[in-house]
Protein backbone atom coordinates (compact mmCIF):
# COMPACT_ATOMS: atom_id res chain seq x y z
CA UNK A 1 0.00 0.00 0.00
CA UNK A 2 1.08 3.55 -0.40
CA UNK A 3 3.03 5.00 2.47
CA UNK A 4 2.71 8.59 1.40
CA UNK A 5 -0.16 9.93 -0.61
CA UNK A 6 -0.83 13.44 -1.89
CA UNK A 7 -4.29 14.33 -3.15
CA UNK A 8 -5.33 17.48 -4.95
CA UNK A 9 -2.51 19.75 -3.78
CA UNK A 10 -2.86 23.35 -4.93
CA UNK A 11 -0.80 26.31 -3.87
CA UNK A 12 -0.70 29.88 -5.12
CA UNK A 13 1.72 32.66 -4.30
CA UNK A 14 -0.29 35.80 -5.01
CA UNK A 15 -1.11 35.42 -8.70
CA UNK A 16 1.30 32.56 -9.39
CA UNK A 17 -0.19 29.09 -9.31
CA UNK A 18 2.76 27.08 -8.08
CA UNK A 19 0.84 23.82 -7.69
CA UNK A 20 -2.32 22.79 -9.52
CA UNK A 21 -4.23 19.81 -8.26
CA UNK A 22 -1.21 17.56 -7.80
CA UNK A 23 -1.77 13.89 -6.97
CA UNK A 24 0.94 11.40 -6.22
CA UNK A 25 1.56 8.37 -4.10
CA UNK A 26 4.56 6.27 -3.24
CA UNK A 27 4.47 2.69 -2.03
CA UNK A 28 6.40 1.55 0.99
CA UNK A 29 9.97 0.62 0.11
CA UNK A 30 9.90 2.14 -3.35
CA UNK A 31 11.46 5.20 -4.91
CA UNK A 32 9.50 7.88 -6.69
CA UNK A 33 11.34 10.29 -8.95
CA UNK A 34 10.01 13.77 -9.61
CA UNK A 35 11.20 15.45 -12.76
CA UNK A 36 10.35 18.69 -14.46
CA UNK A 37 11.94 21.90 -15.63
CA UNK A 38 13.04 24.61 -13.21
CA UNK A 39 10.00 26.38 -11.81
CA UNK A 40 7.70 23.43 -12.38
CA UNK A 41 6.80 23.41 -8.67
CA UNK A 42 8.89 20.47 -7.46
CA UNK A 43 10.41 22.15 -4.43
CA UNK A 44 7.12 23.87 -3.59
CA UNK A 45 5.56 20.43 -3.58
CA UNK A 46 8.21 19.26 -1.08
CA UNK A 47 7.61 22.34 1.05
CA UNK A 48 3.87 21.64 1.17
CA UNK A 49 4.32 17.95 1.92
CA UNK A 50 6.79 18.58 4.74
CA UNK A 51 4.78 21.33 6.37
CA UNK A 52 7.08 24.26 5.59
CA UNK A 53 3.85 25.91 4.52
CA UNK A 54 0.40 24.39 4.09
CA UNK A 55 -1.18 23.84 0.66
CA UNK A 56 -4.19 26.00 -0.23
CA UNK A 57 -6.13 22.82 -0.77
CA UNK A 58 -5.50 19.11 -0.85
CA UNK A 59 -4.37 16.51 1.67
CA UNK A 60 -1.28 14.49 2.41
CA UNK A 61 -1.50 11.19 4.25
CA UNK A 62 1.40 9.34 5.81
CA UNK A 63 0.74 5.68 6.47
CA UNK A 64 -3.02 6.28 6.23
CA UNK A 65 -2.97 9.20 8.66
CA UNK A 66 -3.88 12.70 7.51
CA UNK A 67 -0.87 14.91 8.16
CA UNK A 68 -1.86 17.95 6.10
CA UNK A 69 -0.47 21.12 7.67
CA UNK A 70 1.32 19.25 10.47
CA UNK A 71 4.46 21.09 11.56
CA UNK A 72 7.73 20.08 9.93
CA UNK A 73 9.36 18.95 13.16
CA UNK A 74 6.40 16.71 14.02
CA UNK A 75 6.51 15.11 10.58
CA UNK A 76 10.21 14.48 11.06
CA UNK A 77 9.42 12.62 14.29
CA UNK A 78 6.87 10.57 12.34
CA UNK A 79 9.66 9.54 9.99
CA UNK A 80 9.30 12.03 7.14
CA UNK A 81 12.68 13.66 6.65
CA UNK A 82 13.84 15.94 3.86
CA UNK A 83 17.08 17.31 2.55
CA UNK A 84 17.50 20.70 0.94
CA UNK A 85 18.54 21.66 -2.53
CA UNK A 86 20.60 24.50 -1.09
CA UNK A 87 22.71 23.01 1.67
CA UNK A 88 21.85 24.06 5.18
CA UNK A 89 24.60 22.89 7.53
CA UNK A 90 24.68 23.96 11.16
CA UNK A 91 27.72 26.05 10.41
CA UNK A 92 28.97 26.50 13.98
CA UNK A 93 29.34 22.72 14.32
CA UNK A 94 31.62 20.08 12.91
CA UNK A 95 30.30 17.42 10.56
CA UNK A 96 30.11 14.94 13.43
CA UNK A 97 28.24 17.40 15.64
CA UNK A 98 25.79 18.16 12.83
CA UNK A 99 24.88 14.51 12.48
CA UNK A 100 24.90 13.97 16.26
CA UNK A 101 22.20 16.62 16.59
CA UNK A 102 20.05 14.59 14.21
CA UNK A 103 20.69 11.38 16.14
CA UNK A 104 19.83 13.10 19.42
CA UNK A 105 16.68 14.47 17.88
CA UNK A 106 15.73 11.03 16.69
CA UNK A 107 15.91 9.90 20.30
CA UNK A 108 19.38 8.53 20.97
CA UNK A 109 19.48 7.84 24.71
CA UNK A 110 22.86 9.25 25.52
CA UNK A 111 25.32 11.54 23.88
CA UNK A 112 27.59 8.56 23.36
CA UNK A 113 24.88 6.57 21.61
CA UNK A 114 24.09 9.59 19.44
CA UNK A 115 27.74 9.91 18.45
CA UNK A 116 27.90 6.24 17.60
CA UNK A 117 24.83 6.50 15.39
CA UNK A 118 26.18 9.65 13.81
CA UNK A 119 29.48 7.90 13.08
CA UNK A 120 27.62 5.16 11.24
CA UNK A 121 25.61 7.64 9.15
CA UNK A 122 28.82 9.52 8.44
CA UNK A 123 30.61 6.37 7.35
CA UNK A 124 27.71 5.36 5.12
CA UNK A 125 27.86 8.67 3.32
CA UNK A 126 31.63 8.51 3.02
CA UNK A 127 32.25 11.48 5.26
CA UNK A 128 34.46 9.89 7.88
CA UNK A 129 37.57 11.79 6.87
CA UNK A 130 35.59 15.03 7.16
CA UNK A 131 33.91 14.36 10.47
CA UNK A 132 36.08 16.76 12.47
CA UNK A 133 35.79 19.61 9.97
CA UNK A 134 33.74 22.74 10.53
CA UNK A 135 30.67 22.20 8.40
CA UNK A 136 30.40 25.78 7.17
CA UNK A 137 33.64 25.56 5.20
CA UNK A 138 33.16 22.30 3.34
CA UNK A 139 33.18 21.87 -0.43
CA UNK A 140 29.65 21.83 -1.87
CA UNK A 141 29.79 18.12 -2.69
CA UNK A 142 30.66 17.29 0.91
CA UNK A 143 27.89 19.51 2.25
CA UNK A 144 25.47 17.60 0.02
CA UNK A 145 26.53 14.36 1.61
CA UNK A 146 26.22 15.96 5.02
CA UNK A 147 22.59 16.74 4.25
CA UNK A 148 22.13 13.08 3.50
CA UNK A 149 24.04 11.92 6.58
CA UNK A 150 21.89 14.05 8.88
CA UNK A 151 18.76 12.70 7.26
CA UNK A 152 19.99 9.11 7.67
CA UNK A 153 20.68 9.63 11.36
CA UNK A 154 16.95 10.33 11.71
CA UNK A 155 16.25 6.76 10.52
CA UNK A 156 13.58 8.01 8.14
CA UNK A 157 10.66 5.95 6.87
CA UNK A 158 10.23 8.26 3.95
CA UNK A 159 13.05 10.43 2.70
CA UNK A 160 12.45 13.46 0.50
CA UNK A 161 15.59 14.31 -1.41
CA UNK A 162 15.78 17.63 -3.21
CA UNK A 163 18.43 17.38 -5.95
CA UNK A 164 20.82 15.37 -3.86
CA UNK A 165 23.08 14.82 -6.87
CA UNK A 166 23.19 18.40 -8.14
CA UNK A 167 26.62 19.94 -7.90
CA UNK A 168 28.36 16.55 -7.74
CA UNK A 169 30.73 15.54 -10.49
CA UNK A 170 29.84 12.22 -12.15
CA UNK A 171 32.43 10.31 -10.13
CA UNK A 172 30.85 11.54 -6.91
CA UNK A 173 27.34 10.58 -7.98
CA UNK A 174 27.85 6.86 -8.16
CA UNK A 175 28.51 6.27 -4.44
CA UNK A 176 25.44 8.32 -3.56
CA UNK A 177 23.28 6.38 -6.01
CA UNK A 178 24.54 3.11 -4.60
CA UNK A 179 23.92 4.33 -1.08
CA UNK A 180 20.30 5.18 -1.92
CA UNK A 181 19.84 1.74 -3.49
CA UNK A 182 21.26 0.10 -0.38
CA UNK A 183 18.90 2.10 1.80
CA UNK A 184 15.93 0.91 -0.18
CA UNK A 185 17.09 -2.68 -0.34
CA UNK A 186 18.35 -3.17 3.19
CA UNK A 187 16.40 -0.72 5.28
CA UNK A 188 13.27 -0.43 3.19
CA UNK A 189 13.42 3.35 3.17
CA UNK A 190 10.80 4.92 0.93
CA UNK A 191 12.07 7.86 -1.09
CA UNK A 192 10.82 10.71 -3.19
CA UNK A 193 13.57 12.44 -5.05
CA UNK A 194 13.65 15.51 -7.23
CA UNK A 195 16.32 15.08 -9.86
CA UNK A 196 17.44 16.52 -13.17
CA UNK A 197 19.97 13.85 -13.99
CA UNK A 198 18.03 11.38 -16.10
CA UNK A 199 20.49 8.54 -15.76
CA UNK A 200 19.91 8.66 -12.02
CA UNK A 201 16.14 8.87 -12.43
CA UNK A 202 16.16 5.84 -14.73
CA UNK A 203 18.35 3.86 -12.42
CA UNK A 204 16.65 4.58 -9.09
CA UNK A 205 13.00 5.25 -9.76
CA UNK A 206 10.33 2.61 -9.39
CA UNK A 207 7.94 5.22 -10.74
CA UNK A 208 8.17 8.78 -11.95
CA UNK A 209 6.07 11.91 -11.81
CA UNK A 210 6.69 14.59 -14.40
CA UNK A 211 5.67 18.10 -13.40
CA UNK A 212 5.13 21.09 -15.63
CA UNK A 213 3.90 24.51 -14.57
CA UNK A 214 2.67 23.25 -11.23
CA UNK A 215 0.69 20.30 -12.56
CA UNK A 216 1.43 16.62 -13.01
CA UNK A 217 1.91 16.11 -16.73
CA UNK A 218 2.55 12.39 -16.65
CA UNK A 219 3.19 9.66 -14.11
CA UNK A 220 3.89 5.98 -14.05
CA UNK A 221 6.76 3.68 -15.01
CA UNK A 222 9.98 5.47 -15.86
CA UNK A 223 10.26 4.31 -19.45
CA UNK A 224 6.64 5.02 -20.22
CA UNK A 225 6.80 8.54 -18.79
CA UNK A 226 10.05 9.39 -20.53
CA UNK A 227 8.68 8.09 -23.83
CA UNK A 228 5.50 10.13 -23.47
CA UNK A 229 5.47 12.66 -26.36
CA UNK A 230 4.01 15.31 -24.02
CA UNK A 231 6.94 14.87 -21.68
CA UNK A 232 9.48 15.01 -24.44
CA UNK A 233 7.92 18.17 -25.75
CA UNK A 234 7.82 19.86 -22.34
CA UNK A 235 11.19 18.65 -21.24
CA UNK A 236 13.32 18.77 -24.32
CA UNK A 237 16.37 20.54 -23.01
CA UNK A 238 19.88 20.09 -21.81
CA UNK A 239 18.90 17.81 -18.94
CA UNK A 240 17.40 15.29 -21.35
CA UNK A 241 20.24 15.31 -23.78
CA UNK A 242 22.73 14.99 -20.93
CA UNK A 243 21.11 11.79 -19.83
CA UNK B 1 13.82 -12.10 -5.98
CA UNK B 2 16.60 -11.82 -8.46
CA UNK B 3 16.16 -8.07 -8.35
CA UNK B 4 16.64 -8.20 -4.61
CA UNK B 5 19.91 -10.10 -4.90
CA UNK B 6 21.09 -7.73 -7.54
CA UNK B 7 20.50 -4.68 -5.38
CA UNK B 8 22.17 -6.36 -2.46
CA UNK B 9 25.28 -6.87 -4.52
CA UNK B 10 25.33 -3.22 -5.52
CA UNK B 11 24.79 -2.46 -1.87
CA UNK B 12 27.97 -4.26 -0.91
CA UNK B 13 29.71 -2.54 -3.72
CA UNK B 14 28.51 0.78 -2.32
CA UNK B 15 30.21 0.03 0.98
CA UNK B 16 33.37 -0.97 -0.80
CA UNK B 17 33.24 2.11 -2.99
CA UNK B 18 32.96 4.35 0.01
CA UNK B 19 35.91 2.49 1.51
CA UNK B 20 35.30 3.89 4.97
CA UNK B 21 35.37 1.29 7.71
CA UNK B 22 32.85 1.86 10.48
CA UNK B 23 34.49 3.40 13.49
CA UNK B 24 35.15 0.80 16.17
CA UNK B 25 34.09 3.20 18.94
CA UNK B 26 32.01 6.31 18.96
CA UNK B 27 34.31 9.30 19.06
CA UNK B 28 34.45 10.54 22.62
CA UNK B 29 33.37 13.99 23.56
CA UNK B 30 36.21 16.21 24.60
CA UNK B 31 36.89 16.32 28.33
CA UNK B 32 34.57 18.85 29.98
CA UNK B 33 37.42 21.18 30.84
CA UNK B 34 35.00 24.11 31.11
CA UNK B 35 33.95 22.98 34.58
CA UNK B 36 37.54 22.92 35.74
CA UNK B 37 38.18 26.38 34.34
CA UNK B 38 35.07 27.70 36.05
CA UNK B 39 36.15 26.27 39.39
CA UNK B 40 39.61 27.83 39.05
CA UNK B 41 38.17 31.23 38.10
CA UNK B 42 35.70 31.27 41.00
CA UNK B 43 38.25 30.16 43.59
CA UNK B 44 40.86 32.61 42.35
CA UNK B 45 38.39 35.49 42.22
CA UNK B 46 37.15 34.71 45.73
CA UNK B 47 40.54 35.82 47.02
CA UNK B 48 40.25 39.25 45.41
CA UNK B 49 38.82 41.04 48.49
CA UNK B 50 42.04 40.14 50.34
CA UNK B 51 44.21 41.56 47.61
CA UNK B 52 42.38 44.54 46.17
CA UNK B 53 42.18 47.76 48.16
CA UNK B 54 38.68 48.24 49.57
CA UNK B 55 38.09 51.22 47.30
CA UNK B 56 38.41 49.02 44.24
CA UNK B 57 35.85 46.50 45.43
CA UNK B 58 32.99 48.63 44.11
CA UNK B 59 34.41 48.17 40.63
CA UNK B 60 34.82 44.46 41.22
CA UNK B 61 31.11 44.20 42.07
CA UNK B 62 30.34 46.29 38.99
CA UNK B 63 32.26 43.73 36.95
CA UNK B 64 30.03 41.01 38.38
CA UNK B 65 26.84 42.92 37.54
CA UNK B 66 28.09 43.42 33.99
CA UNK B 67 29.11 39.78 33.78
CA UNK B 68 25.65 38.58 34.84
CA UNK B 69 24.01 40.85 32.28
CA UNK B 70 26.39 39.70 29.59
CA UNK B 71 25.96 36.00 30.41
CA UNK B 72 22.20 36.48 30.32
CA UNK B 73 22.23 38.36 27.03
CA UNK B 74 24.63 35.86 25.51
CA UNK B 75 22.33 32.89 26.07
CA UNK B 76 19.49 34.48 24.16
CA UNK B 77 21.42 36.43 21.53
CA UNK B 78 24.72 34.56 21.29
CA UNK B 79 23.48 30.98 21.63
CA UNK B 80 19.86 31.55 20.61
CA UNK B 81 20.57 33.96 17.77
CA UNK B 82 17.78 36.33 18.77
CA UNK B 83 19.36 39.75 18.96
CA UNK B 84 17.92 41.62 21.93
CA UNK B 85 18.11 45.38 22.26
CA UNK B 86 15.91 45.37 25.32
CA UNK B 87 17.50 43.33 28.07
CA UNK B 88 16.96 46.33 30.35
CA UNK B 89 13.40 45.05 30.58
CA UNK B 90 14.47 41.91 32.45
CA UNK B 91 17.15 43.68 34.46
CA UNK B 92 14.57 46.28 35.51
CA UNK B 93 11.90 43.71 36.28
CA UNK B 94 14.35 41.90 38.57
CA UNK B 95 15.42 45.05 40.39
CA UNK B 96 11.92 46.49 40.63
CA UNK B 97 10.25 43.29 41.78
CA UNK B 98 12.78 42.86 44.58
CA UNK B 99 12.70 46.60 45.38
CA UNK B 100 8.91 46.73 45.49
CA UNK B 101 8.61 43.67 47.71
CA UNK B 102 11.36 44.88 50.03
CA UNK B 103 10.28 48.51 50.39
CA UNK B 104 6.54 47.97 50.51
CA UNK B 105 6.32 44.69 52.39
CA UNK B 106 9.73 44.15 53.95
CA UNK B 107 10.19 40.90 52.04
CA UNK B 108 13.76 39.59 51.89
CA UNK B 109 15.54 40.38 48.60
CA UNK B 110 16.36 36.68 48.34
CA UNK B 111 12.67 36.00 47.85
CA UNK B 112 12.50 39.09 45.66
CA UNK B 113 15.30 37.56 43.59
CA UNK B 114 13.31 34.37 42.97
CA UNK B 115 10.06 36.22 42.27
CA UNK B 116 11.84 38.75 40.06
CA UNK B 117 13.39 35.98 38.02
CA UNK B 118 10.01 34.30 37.61
CA UNK B 119 8.30 37.53 36.57
CA UNK B 120 11.10 38.27 34.09
CA UNK B 121 10.81 34.78 32.61
CA UNK B 122 7.06 35.10 32.19
CA UNK B 123 7.41 38.52 30.54
CA UNK B 124 10.27 37.40 28.29
CA UNK B 125 8.60 34.20 27.17
CA UNK B 126 5.30 35.99 26.56
CA UNK B 127 6.84 38.74 24.48
CA UNK B 128 9.15 36.42 22.58
CA UNK B 129 6.38 33.94 21.90
CA UNK B 130 4.35 36.66 20.22
CA UNK B 131 7.35 38.05 18.36
CA UNK B 132 8.51 34.65 17.10
CA UNK B 133 5.01 33.36 16.44
CA UNK B 134 4.45 36.24 14.06
CA UNK B 135 7.90 35.80 12.54
CA UNK B 136 9.60 38.93 13.74
CA UNK B 137 13.21 38.19 12.90
CA UNK B 138 16.58 39.87 12.97
CA UNK B 139 16.32 43.65 13.20
CA UNK B 140 12.55 43.51 13.64
CA UNK B 141 12.86 41.22 16.63
CA UNK B 142 15.55 43.50 18.08
CA UNK B 143 13.26 46.51 17.65
CA UNK B 144 10.40 44.73 19.38
CA UNK B 145 12.58 43.96 22.42
CA UNK B 146 13.73 47.58 22.51
CA UNK B 147 10.14 48.81 22.30
CA UNK B 148 9.12 46.51 25.14
CA UNK B 149 11.89 47.81 27.43
CA UNK B 150 11.00 51.42 26.63
CA UNK B 151 7.34 50.69 27.23
CA UNK B 152 8.17 49.31 30.67
CA UNK B 153 10.36 52.32 31.46
CA UNK B 154 7.53 54.72 30.63
CA UNK B 155 4.99 52.59 32.48
CA UNK B 156 7.13 52.48 35.63
CA UNK B 157 7.90 56.22 35.37
CA UNK B 158 4.20 56.98 35.54
CA UNK B 159 3.08 54.38 38.06
CA UNK B 160 2.33 55.55 41.59
CA UNK B 161 2.71 52.14 43.19
CA UNK B 162 6.24 51.99 41.75
CA UNK B 163 7.05 55.54 42.94
CA UNK B 164 7.10 57.01 39.45
CA UNK B 165 10.48 58.50 38.54
CA UNK B 166 11.69 58.44 42.16
CA UNK B 167 12.14 54.68 42.23
CA UNK B 168 13.03 52.62 45.30
CA UNK B 169 15.70 53.16 47.91
CA UNK B 170 16.67 50.11 49.95
CA UNK B 171 16.01 50.94 53.64
CA UNK B 172 19.23 50.81 55.63
CA UNK B 173 19.17 48.23 58.40
CA UNK B 174 20.78 48.84 61.80
CA UNK B 175 23.15 45.97 61.19
CA UNK B 176 24.31 43.69 58.40
CA UNK B 177 22.03 40.77 57.64
CA UNK B 178 22.61 37.93 55.21
CA UNK B 179 18.90 37.12 55.25
CA UNK B 180 18.12 40.62 54.05
CA UNK B 181 21.04 40.72 51.56
CA UNK B 182 22.51 43.78 53.24
CA UNK B 183 26.05 44.32 54.55
CA UNK B 184 28.26 47.16 55.70
CA UNK B 185 29.43 49.44 52.95
CA UNK B 186 32.67 47.99 51.62
CA UNK B 187 31.89 44.48 52.88
CA UNK B 188 33.31 41.77 50.65
CA UNK B 189 30.04 39.88 51.03
CA UNK B 190 28.51 41.71 48.07
CA UNK B 191 31.41 40.57 45.96
CA UNK B 192 31.26 36.98 47.17
CA UNK B 193 27.51 36.71 46.70
CA UNK B 194 27.82 38.26 43.24
CA UNK B 195 30.64 35.87 42.46
CA UNK B 196 28.49 32.89 43.40
CA UNK B 197 25.71 34.26 41.19
CA UNK B 198 28.12 34.67 38.27
CA UNK B 199 29.49 31.18 38.95
CA UNK B 200 26.00 29.70 38.84
CA UNK B 201 25.16 31.66 35.68
CA UNK B 202 28.33 30.41 33.97
CA UNK B 203 27.61 26.89 35.14
CA UNK B 204 24.15 27.15 33.61
CA UNK B 205 25.71 28.39 30.36
CA UNK B 206 28.04 25.41 30.25
CA UNK B 207 25.38 22.86 31.15
CA UNK B 208 23.01 24.44 28.65
CA UNK B 209 25.54 24.39 25.85
CA UNK B 210 26.42 20.74 26.43
CA UNK B 211 22.85 19.57 26.86
CA UNK B 212 20.51 18.27 24.20
CA UNK B 213 18.45 21.44 24.63
CA UNK B 214 21.47 23.64 24.07
CA UNK B 215 22.58 21.82 20.98
CA UNK B 216 19.11 21.93 19.47
CA UNK B 217 19.09 25.65 20.24
CA UNK B 218 22.39 26.13 18.39
CA UNK B 219 21.07 24.07 15.48
CA UNK B 220 17.95 26.25 15.34
CA UNK B 221 20.12 29.36 15.44
CA UNK B 222 22.39 28.10 12.67
CA UNK B 223 19.58 27.02 10.39
CA UNK B 224 15.97 27.05 11.37
CA UNK B 225 14.61 25.11 8.40
CA UNK B 226 17.20 22.38 8.64
CA UNK B 227 16.57 22.09 12.38
CA UNK B 228 12.82 21.61 11.93
CA UNK B 229 13.42 19.14 9.13
CA UNK B 230 15.37 17.09 11.69
CA UNK B 231 12.49 17.06 14.15
CA UNK B 232 13.56 20.01 16.29
CA UNK B 233 10.76 22.18 17.63
CA UNK B 234 12.49 25.48 16.93
CA UNK B 235 10.06 27.71 18.84
CA UNK B 236 10.31 25.60 21.98
CA UNK B 237 14.10 25.70 22.13
CA UNK B 238 14.27 29.40 21.34
CA UNK B 239 11.85 30.13 24.17
CA UNK B 240 13.93 27.97 26.53
CA UNK B 241 16.96 30.13 25.75
CA UNK B 242 14.87 33.26 26.23
CA UNK B 243 13.67 32.07 29.65
CA UNK B 244 17.14 31.20 30.91
CA UNK B 245 18.49 34.49 29.61
CA UNK B 246 15.78 36.58 31.27
CA UNK B 247 16.22 34.81 34.61
CA UNK B 248 19.97 35.48 34.72
CA UNK B 249 19.51 39.10 33.64
CA UNK B 250 16.89 39.63 36.36
CA UNK B 251 19.35 38.35 38.95
CA UNK B 252 21.80 41.02 37.78
CA UNK B 253 19.11 43.60 38.53
CA UNK B 254 18.70 42.35 42.10
CA UNK B 255 22.45 42.33 42.74
CA UNK B 256 22.59 45.88 41.40
CA UNK B 257 19.71 46.99 43.64
CA UNK B 258 21.22 45.52 46.78
CA UNK B 259 24.71 46.83 46.12
CA UNK B 260 23.84 50.37 45.04
CA UNK B 261 20.73 50.36 47.28
CA UNK B 262 18.80 52.34 44.76
CA UNK B 263 16.85 51.82 41.56
CA UNK B 264 14.85 54.19 39.37
CA UNK B 265 13.26 53.85 35.94
CA UNK B 266 16.37 54.97 34.06
CA UNK B 267 18.79 52.83 36.04
CA UNK B 268 16.48 49.83 35.70
CA UNK B 269 14.95 50.13 32.28
CA UNK B 270 17.07 52.74 30.46
CA UNK B 271 18.51 51.95 27.05
CA UNK B 272 22.06 52.16 28.42
CA UNK B 273 21.33 49.08 30.55
CA UNK B 274 20.57 47.06 27.43
CA UNK B 275 23.63 48.56 25.77
CA UNK B 276 25.83 47.46 28.66
CA UNK B 277 24.63 43.87 28.26
CA UNK B 278 25.24 43.94 24.52
CA UNK B 279 28.61 45.65 24.50
CA UNK B 280 29.97 43.50 27.33
CA UNK B 281 29.18 40.37 25.37
CA UNK B 282 30.20 41.62 21.95
CA UNK B 283 33.55 42.91 23.21
CA UNK B 284 34.23 39.65 25.03
CA UNK B 285 32.84 37.32 22.39
CA UNK B 286 29.16 36.59 21.73
CA UNK B 287 28.23 32.93 21.47
CA UNK B 288 31.11 31.77 23.65
CA UNK B 289 30.95 30.69 27.29
CA UNK B 290 33.70 32.96 28.59
CA UNK B 291 33.20 35.96 26.32
CA UNK B 292 30.77 37.82 28.61
CA UNK B 293 33.16 37.42 31.54
CA UNK B 294 36.10 38.79 29.55
CA UNK B 295 33.90 41.63 28.31
CA UNK B 296 32.77 42.48 31.84
CA UNK B 297 36.34 42.64 33.13
CA UNK B 298 37.06 45.21 30.41
CA UNK B 299 33.83 47.15 30.12
CA UNK B 300 32.85 47.57 33.78
CA UNK B 301 36.09 49.36 34.81
CA UNK B 302 36.11 51.27 31.53
CA UNK B 303 32.59 52.54 32.04
CA UNK B 304 33.57 53.60 35.55
CA UNK B 305 36.67 55.43 34.36
CA UNK B 306 34.77 57.11 31.53
CA UNK B 307 31.99 58.23 33.87
CA UNK B 308 34.36 59.83 36.37
CA UNK B 309 36.44 61.32 33.55
CA UNK B 310 33.37 63.02 32.14
CA UNK B 311 32.34 64.18 35.58
CA UNK B 312 35.72 65.83 36.26
CA UNK B 313 37.55 66.25 32.99
CA UNK B 314 41.07 67.73 33.01
CA UNK B 315 41.23 71.47 32.42
CA UNK B 316 42.07 71.28 28.70
CA UNK B 317 38.94 69.16 28.15
CA UNK B 318 36.69 71.09 30.51
CA UNK B 319 34.19 71.64 27.70
CA UNK B 320 33.30 67.94 27.90
CA UNK B 321 31.84 68.34 31.38
CA UNK B 322 28.12 68.18 31.80
CA UNK B 323 27.42 66.63 28.43
CA UNK B 324 25.45 63.59 29.32
CA UNK B 325 25.50 60.89 26.68
CA UNK B 326 29.13 61.35 25.61
CA UNK B 327 29.89 57.99 27.17
CA UNK B 328 27.17 56.41 25.04
CA UNK B 329 28.87 57.87 22.00
CA UNK B 330 32.10 56.18 23.01
CA UNK B 331 30.38 52.83 23.60
CA UNK B 332 28.66 53.07 20.25
CA UNK B 333 32.02 53.56 18.57
CA UNK B 334 33.50 50.61 20.49
CA UNK B 335 30.53 48.44 19.56
CA UNK B 336 30.72 49.34 15.87
CA UNK B 337 34.48 48.83 15.83
CA UNK B 338 34.16 45.38 17.35
CA UNK B 339 31.32 44.30 15.10
CA UNK B 340 33.35 45.30 12.04
CA UNK B 341 36.92 44.48 13.07
CA UNK B 342 36.59 41.74 15.67
CA UNK B 343 33.14 40.20 15.28
CA UNK B 344 34.04 37.19 17.43
CA UNK B 345 35.12 39.47 20.27
CA UNK B 346 38.36 39.30 22.22
CA UNK B 347 37.88 35.84 23.67
CA UNK B 348 36.35 34.40 20.50
CA UNK B 349 39.20 35.65 18.32
CA UNK B 350 41.95 34.40 20.62
CA UNK B 351 40.25 31.04 21.09
CA UNK B 352 39.94 30.57 17.34
CA UNK B 353 43.66 31.27 16.90
CA UNK B 354 44.56 28.79 19.62
CA UNK B 355 42.28 26.13 18.17
CA UNK B 356 43.84 26.42 14.72
CA UNK B 357 47.32 25.67 16.02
Amino acid sequence: MSLLEVRGFSKSFRGLKALRDVDLSVDEGTILGIIGANGAGKTTLFNCITGAFPPDSGTVTLDGRDVTGVATHRLAKLGMVRTFQLMRPFHSMTVLENVTVAALSHGARSDRAARAEAAVAIAKTGLTEWSGNESGQLPAAVQKRLELARALAMRPRVLLLDEVLAGLVPAERMPVLELLETLRAEEGVTMIFIEHIMAAVRRLSDSVVMMDQGAVLASGQVDAVLADPLVIEAYLGKEYTNA
Amino acid sequence: MSLGTQTRTTGQKADAALATPYLPLAPRRPFPYEYAILAVIVVAAAALPFILPAAEMAIAVRVLVFALMGIGWNIMSGFGGMFSFGHAAYFGIGAYTAGFMLVEFGVSPWIGLIVGMIVAVIAAVGISYLALRYKLEGAYYAMSTFAFAEMLRLFVSGNDALHRTVGFTVPVLPEASFGMFQFDAGSPMYFWIGLVMVGIALLMSIVFLRSRTGRFTLAARDNEMAASALGINVLRYKLTAVALSAAITASAGVLYLQFYMFIDPDLGFGAHVSNNAIITTVVGGAGTIWGPLVGAVIMAPLSDVVASFLRNPPDQLAFLAGHGGLDLLLYAVILIAFVILLPKGIYGTIWNKVKRK
